[in-house]
């Protein structure tokens, strides 16, 4: 019976993976080309990521009304986007600065603070490390992974940021967000941008949540929340 | 490894270091016999002393500090980054943290996070759930002043009728305060009969019961001012009054004696009721009217019922208890659970006791530390309200069954000697030896109620509490029903006050901000 159940529930996950695959299958002649991967496709894979990742968050973490939110499929899943204008503009400028930073290999770690609007404290952190390959951005030399791996690695974040709301405390009070970028210091601040500070939790506690890696980037995910037990 | 040893100076370390290297593995018997002098023949791997002078200790300690940094493995290296990380210590100091210059824009207002009702109950990381007890105001709502008021533990000189009507004493007057018009009316005044040693309005709060010093009560018509009919009985001062929720008065007086007086009849007494041996102080009948409950100054409580003295079993009352050490004055009814009974003790006794009294077992009981002068259930919540004395004059209020105290409510400046809650149970008056009468919201207020008159409909027929709920305008005569006599309540809110009314005749109001200092001029006009 046991084995029945183990049985079925691989074969789901198979159709899943199989579903994923075809599009690209479908482009035969691409499919060499696609293994290989370039600094600025990582930084586009990359930004892409952070996209749907704070969108993801956003939504699971009910930081704005769930009907602002449109379906989208993506990475193999259903993913929401938000499409409240305001939020939209300040997500795509941010992840458009990203990708030019993660091209230049200067974007050290990303972080979506979600704050009390009341009292202004930091409730969640959500980190993202980025390491990125010095050689891929000095030498300009290309990494190899296929685009299904890349596609699972995000596959399994976004899904681990779905499950995150039956263990992270319930936001009891009006939310807002922002986007926190680490860059090296010797780095130049783009007009619009500021410095902030690092927004911390006091005596938080802390959840790794899977990485992404694209051979030239590699993303750590982990959450931060407050927890007063 | 070599990177790390560019420098001149490491260089050299590393070049004697090298030599050394086989001593990290521990296999070469070679090096041992050629660097420590050996004194223990054949000992390779044994502990041994070395000789200091031919130790380098300098080159030691760096090889130690490398050897530490050398062990880390990439691994370990990896390791440590992730610990860093997420202790988010990494990089501090390191990085520039920049942020978008504006900002995504608040949720709209009013908006709720809906997964409130997903992940209410989050397991693994449980957000304490507040101790919602309700806001309980520390000062009391208002403070009239009760000039005259007589500090004497054994009298009952307040009640609240089921009208809205506050019915109090001082000294040789009865005095009626609308509590919804704050209006205020001059009942009685005796004359050489007085003082009024206690008052008691009948379930239907139009008639009321006065005992007097001179043994005499009284019956009163509180709307014609008229006395009704007197009723005699006692040898001495009637301290307590208790209406069975029916026609029948129950008197207690200093002459131990209780008499229950049916007040529609020419001949009115239906029994006397013998078993005190000082002066009954308290009295209370039982929601149902089926049972009576007695305290007296003999430190004894006893529990009657309706049909005593008429009855012949072996003791007169159903229960006697002995348990308190003082006088028995405080006495209050469970609302909820019948046959509980709540009673405190005087000074030398302080407790408040709760009993079983189908069985007489004492349930429970606490140790106030101080006398307790009366106590009041909350008709809403599980909650009971108790006066007190010495020292902190203070009124408590107790979460029942748990007896948690949930608030002291002090400013009265002497003991708090009655009590008496309002009809819709959110309001308790209390009167204290400093001549005050005080309104203190102890029971919740009825903004946040969820319609208490509503669900108490339902179950106003029941047998356990033989009380009507009407409203206000199909409200009968129901005194004048005789077998089946319901216990009115009248439950619409209590109209707001302006606590700045000026009030005629003796109970003049109070600066609320300043409830001690009591404004000379009304106390004297008021005379």
């Amino acid at each position: 019976m046991l084995r029945l159940v183990v049985t079925l529930r691989s074969s789901s996950v198979e159709a899943q993976l199989v579903s994923v695959e075809q599009p690209t299958r479908s482009m035969g002649t691409a499919q060499l080309t696609r293994d290989i991967i370039t600094l600025k496709g990582s930084a586009a894979i990359v930004s892409e990521f952070f996209c749907y990742a704070v969108n993801s968050i956003l939504f699971q973490r009910g930081i704005y009304p769930a009907e602002n939110f449109a379906r989208v499929k993506k990475y193999g899943l259903t993913m929401l986007i938000c499409e409240d204008e305001r939020v939209k503009t300040f997500i795509n400028t941010v992840t458009k600065q990203m990708a030019d930073w993660l091209e230049t290999g200067s974007l050290e770690r990303v972080v979506l603070v979600v704050a009390s609007i009341a009292s202004g404290e930091v409730l969640e952190r959500w980190s993202f490390n980025i390491e990125t390959d010095k050689e891929v951005t000095e030498k300009g030399i290309a990494r190899e992974k296929p685009d299904k791996e890349i596609m699972t690695d995000i596959q399994g974040v976004m899904r681990q940021i779905t499950s995150s709301v039956t263990f992270l405390p319930h936001l009891e009070e009006p939310c807002t967000f922002d986007l926190l970028v680490y860059t090296p210091p010797d780095s130049k601040v783009p007009p619009l941008w500021g410095e902030s500070d690092a927004r911390l939790i006091n005596n938080p506690q802390v959840v790794k949540l899977r990485s992404v890696d694209t051979k030239v980037h590699r993303v750590d995910a982990m959450v931060a929340y407050k927890f007063d037990g | 490894m070599a990177k790390v040893l560019q420098t001149p100076t490491k260089s050299v370390l590393q070049s004697r270091w090298s030599e050394r290297l086989p001593l990290r593995e521990q296999s070469s018997p070679d090096f041992l016999s050629r660097k420590t002098p050996r004194n223990t023949p054949g000992c390779n791997n044994d502990r041994f002393i070395p000789a200091r002078k031919n130790v380098d200790m300098d080159l030691a300690t760096l090889l130690l500090a490398k050897e530490n940094s050398v062990a880390a493995s990439p691994k370990n290296e990896e390791y440590k980054k992730q610990l860093a990380g997420n202790m988010l210590r990494e990089n501090d100091g390191n990085s520039r943290i920049l942020s978008f210059s504006s900002k995504p824009p608040p949720p709209p207002e009013g908006f709720e996070n809906p997964r409130k009702a997903l992940y209410t109950q989050n397991v693994t990381s449980p957000v304490k759930s507040k101790k919602m007890f309700r806001h309980i105001p520390q000062a009391p709502e208002r403070t009239l002043d009760a000039p005259e008021l007589l500090d004497d533990y054994y009298l009952n000189l307040l009640d609240w009728s089921s009208t809205n009507i506050v019915a109090i004493a001082l000294g040789n007057t009865v005095y009626l305060w609308d509590a919804s018009t704050s209006s205020i009316e001059e009942l009685m005044t005796v004359g050489d009969e007085g003082p009024v040693t206690s008052v008691c309005w009948a379930p239907d709060g139009q008639y009321i019961a006065v005992g007097l010093n001179n043994a005499d009560v009284q019956l009163w018509d509180s709307q014609s001012l008229r006395q009704v009919r007197s009723l005699k009985g006692h040898s001495a001062r009637v301290g307590a009054l208790a209406w069975n929720g029916g026609p029948i008065l129950s008197t207690g007086g200093r002459d131990n004696s209780i008499i229950n007086h049916d007040v529609r009849i020419r001949e009115h007494i239906t029994s006397r009721m013998i078993a005190h041996e000082q002066e009954v102080c308290g009295l209370k009948w039982a929601p149902g009217g089926q049972r009576l409950a007695s305290g007296g100054n003999d430190n004894l409580l006893h529990i009657w019922d309706i049909a005593a003295g008429s009855t012949q079993g072996p003791t007169p009352y159903l229960h006697r208890m002995d348990d308190h050490q003082a006088a028995v004055k405080a006495l209050a009814w469970c609302p909820f659970q019948a046959n509980l009974l709540a009673s405190g003790g005087g000074t030398a006794d302080r407790c408040i006791k709760f009993w079983n009294t189908s069985t007489g077992a004492c349930v429970n009981s606490i140790d106030t530390q101080s006398q307790v002068c009366a106590l009041q259930w909350s008709k809403h919540e599980k909650e009971i309200v108790s006066s007190h004395g010495f020292s902190q004059n203070q009124l408590c209020l107790w979460k029942y069954p748990s007896m948690v105290k949930m608030t002291e409510l002090t400013g009265h400046t002497s003991r708090v000697l009655h009590l008496a809650q309002s009809p819709d149970g959110y309001t308790v008056a209390s009167a204290a030896g400093d001549e005050t009468l005080r309104f203190w919201q102890v029971f919740g207020s009825p903004d946040v109620a969820k319609v208490p008159a509503k669900v108490k409909l339902t179950d106003s027929r029941s047998a356990l509490h033989s009380r009507n709920i009407r409203s206000p305008r199909d409200r009968v005569n129901l005194h004048r029903q005789t077998a089946s006599y319901a216990f009115c309540i009248r439950y619409d809110h209590r109209p707001s006050v302006d606590p700045n009314t000026t009030l005629e005749g003796k109970i003049t109001t109070i600066n609320p901000e300043n409830p001690g200092i009591v404004d000379p001029f009304c106390k004297t006009s008021s005379k």
